[in-house]
């Protein structure tokens, strides 16, 4: 085992510097940036906002049920099925039909089936449908179908998230989905996240609707921010999908904030039909189910341009401009989880951890020295070295640096001292009954191989496990804590081995002592 | 370093120490229950600093006229440093973190600055409590299944009753100290289930060997001489890892001391297990070098 061969040597070497250089990178300049490459400090050390959101995809699923009545009415009434009470619930439409057989081969028919799409990923059809009694139908989104609306919902969500946040321009925000509901939002350095939360609070669905007391469609009550009741018509002029832009802007008569808008093409026909129609009367405009403003039309708009006005600060302008830009949310978000830190708390963070890290190796170190004398001196070596590659490999990898990975590194050097400690007090027990030094080496490294790896190897399980099951910051622990196996056992069993080497085979005739 | 203690005789009545303290720790774990953190019961924490120092019950008191359900204040690491926990009855209020940090900048004349927040939903705290269960029986039947591959099943039983008094103990020991139980604490169970195996299987191994090499002498002997033989590595590395951890513990600040400490129960209560619980349990099952010989044949037949 103390055999090495040139070509080892020099291969385990550049390993060691190959990985080790790396770690260097991170005291770079920010100005002077060589190889872009460098530790990522979690949140929890350089101050940030974590964001775990969750999609709400029921009003959805209402929403799209509702739209099956009249394709369903339609399909009943083209193929002369008879129906009776048919009712809109929840999630569901029910309905007594004479002829089940009929109607369930009408809707699950694969052809240009408009009512109940087959969806070819799944295998399976949007819609299903429970029979109870003899002629009972229910009809409700399929297993699959409930998958695909909310899958389309999360993806949507994700992208108004992304241009809201990039909006407000914060630096570096990571945004990604988890699991198949929610949306998990970093935003490193944010000092305050309640401009944001507030921001992804809204689904900022706006349309402009007809005040009046009676319309084909329906009207429904809706509250304005004055805390006036108004009537208004459920018939949609337009909607914010046909906006193009909106910015801020101060109306020069009154100063008062106000947005102004851009619609598209689609959007002007639309909005100039309705406002040379409507001279006179008033037009709401409603977000999220509350008017903002319900100005009166004073003549035909057909420039494509107009303008929201509704006693705001500019701040609020701001922000409702922003979220009209950005598109409406799908569904409503809710906040399921949030932890933010404050730079100065990083800041803290990283200090008493880089302290106790400094404290923790010297007394290490100093008790190893004392101990093994020159091979504690080796172990040192072996430990400083494990300490570089441990940072060089979280470099490369460029890992997320978390509070609970700095006491991970602390952990491991109070642990990578094992290997070695394993190693020598095997090679003390040889040294009593074995007469040549070299032997007792040599038979000690091997001895101790196997123990080495089986106590390491449980310590990595556990690594792993954590890192599997773990979140944000015990993630971190979990990287800093499994890699730190790995390069204890390089340092250990390569570097420590050929310098123990070099030393027993220069001393091979004195009395050499561990 | 002396080399020859004799544990083996000490095994009874350490068996007796474990057992009481085992039954205990489960006690407490069942009656008393543990202090789950937010992570796990739901809520919002504060790291709070005030510019000159107040009384921790005047910020209760501030903010009892909001209603918010259970209020815990306590002071946090320095002067003028505190952390508030908030059972937060009605889950959906987006806008409480300004709401209280309006309260308590009206009520207490002081300047505030609102440190750290972390406000965890009903919904994912009983996810991350599952998920912290489903980890540590993994990492156990994990550290089983290892085990059972290295060495014999009588040795997979042994090691992972010592990793069940470990896990036990140290959080009967949170249990009986009110200590709080949040992701960090779960990270290091964890860990120590990783250590205390470590220090497990170093002994373990050198029986296996001692087994082999001295066939005529029983269990006990056998085991006591293993356990003396790594003596020094395990006191050794016991004193490395508890050097580093108490560094943590000291100097680390207030966020990682929970954690720390909970390390620290562990790497005692595991380096202890490995000689007093995991051994003695080789000597239950009567493991000879039989024993060994008979798997090897049923592998290699």
């Amino acid at each position: 085992m103390l055999n090495f061969s040139k070509i080892n040597i020099i291969l385990i070497y550049l390993i060691f510097f190959f990985i080790a250089i790396f770690s260097i990178l991170n005291l770079q300049n920010k100005d002077n940036i060589v190889i872009d490459k460098k530790v990522n400090l979690g949140l929890d050390l350089q101050g940030g906002s974590y964001l775990l959101l969750e999609i709400n995809s029921d009003s959805l699923v209402e929403e799209k049920i509702q739209s099956k009545v009249i394709p369903i009415k339609k399909l009943l009434k083209d193929n002369n099925l008879k129906y009776e009470n048919f009712k809109i619930r929840d999630k569901s439409l029910t309905f007594i039909i004479e002829d089940v057989e009929k109607f369930k081969l009408l809707f699950f028919s694969k052809k240009e089936n408009l009512v109940n799409p087959y969806i070819d990923n799944y295998r399976s059809f949007e819609l299903d449908y429970k029979l109870s009694g003899n002629n009972n139908i229910e009809i409700l989104f399929s297993k699959f179908g409930l998958l695909t609306i909310n899958n389309s919902a999360l993806k949507q969500s994700i992208e108004i998230v992304r241009r809201r946040i990039d909006d407000v321009g914060t630096k570096e925000p990571t945004i990604l989905q988890r699991g198949d509901k929610r949306i998990l939002v970093e935003l490193p350095g944010l000092k305050d996240p309640e401009r944001i939360k507030k921001l992804l609070g809204k689904t900022a669905q706006l349309n402009f609707r007809l005040v009046s007391d009676n319309s084909d469609f329906g009207t429904e009550d809706l509250m304005s921010e004055l805390g006036e009741t108004l009537k208004v018509s459920k018939r949609i002029v337009m909607s914010g999908e046909n906006l193009i832009d909106a910015q801020p802007s101060i109306q020069n008569q009154k100063n008062e904030p106000t947005v102004s808008f851009t619609l598209d093409r689609l959007g002007s026909q639309k909005f100039g039909r309705a406002t040379t129609d409507n001279v006179g009367k008033r037009l709401a405009i409603v977000l999220d189910g509350k008017i903002i403003s319900a100005p009166n039309i004073n003549e035909p708009i057909t420039s494509g341009k107009g303008m929201i006005s509704g006693n705001f600060t500019f701040q609020e302008a701001t922000d409702l401009s922003l979220l009209l830009r950005s598109g409406a949310l799908p569904t409503p978000l809710d906040v399921v989880e949030e932890r933010t830190v404050g730079p100065d708390l990083g800041e803290d963070s990283i200090r008493s951890g880089i302290i106790s890290l400094i404290v923790g190796f010297v007394l290490v170190i100093i008790f190893m020295f004392f101990k093994y004398k020159i091979f504690g001196l080796v172990a040192n070596t072996a430990l400083i070295a494990n300490l570089l590659m441990l940072v060089g490999i979280l470099t490369i990898l460029e890992a997320t640096l978390t509070l609970p990975g700095i006491a991970g590194i602390i952990l491991t050097v109070g642990m990578a001292v094992d290997a070695n400690v394993l190693i020598f007090e095997r090679i003390r027990e040889e040294l009593k009954t074995e007469k040549s030094i070299i032997h007792a080496f040599d038979s000690g490294y091997s001895k101790a191989k196997i123990t080495v790896l089986d106590a390491n190897i449980t310590t990595l399980i556990a690594a792993i496990i954590l890192f599997a099951f773990g979140s944000g910051p015990v993630k971190g622990f979990a990287i800093t804590l499994g890699i730190g196996i790995i390069t204890t056992l390089f340092t250990a069993y390569f570097l420590a081995r050929h310098l123990t080497s070099m030393i027993v085979l220069r001393n091979n005739n004195r009395d050499l002592k561990i | 370093m002396i080399k020859n203690i004799n544990f083996v005789s000490k095994f009874k009545k350490a068996n007796f120490i474990s057992i009481i303290f085992f039954i205990l720790s489960i006690f407490f774990i069942i009656f008393k229950g543990l202090n789950y953190g937010i992570d796990f019961k739901g809520g919002t924490l504060i790291e709070l600093r005030t510019d000159i120092t107040v009384k921790a019950s005047s910020i209760r008191d501030s903010l009892k006229s909001m209603n918010l359900g259970d209020i815990n204040v306590k002071k946090f690491g320095k002067d003028g440093d505190y952390l508030i926990k908030v059972e937060q009855k009605n889950a959906n209020n987006s806008n409480l973190i300004p709401e209280i940090k309006k309260t308590l900048s009206d009520n207490l004349s002081a300047g505030i600055e609102f440190r750290r927040v972390e406000n965890v939903g009903p919904k994912v705290s009983s996810e991350l409590l599952e998920s912290s269960v489903i980890a540590i029986s993994l990492a156990l039947a994990a550290m089983l299944f290892y085990i059972w591959v290295r060495f014999e099943w009588q040795f997979s039983v042994g090691s992972i009753v010592a990793l069940f008094h470990d896990v036990i103990i140290t959080l009967g020991i949170f249990s009986i100290l009110s200590l709080e139980i949040n992701l960090s604490i779960i990270a290091a169970v964890l860990t120590i289930v990783g250590y205390s195996m470590n220090d497990t299987v170093v002994i373990y191994d050198r029986i296996r060997e001692n087994l082999f090499k001295y066939t005529k002498i029983s269990i006990s002997d056998v085991a006591n001489l293993s356990i003396n033989e790594t003596l020094a590595r395990t006191v050794i590395t016991s004193v490395t890892t508890l050097l580093a951890l108490f560094s943590i513990y000291l100097l680390g600040g207030e966020i990682l001391r929970g954690f720390s400490f909970a390390m620290i129960l562990g790497v005692i209560i595991g380096t202890y297990s490995s000689i007093f619980v995991a051994s003695p349990i080789l000597k239950f099952f009567r493991v000879s070098y039989k024993t060994l010989e008979k798997e090897e044949k049923k592998i290699e037949p």
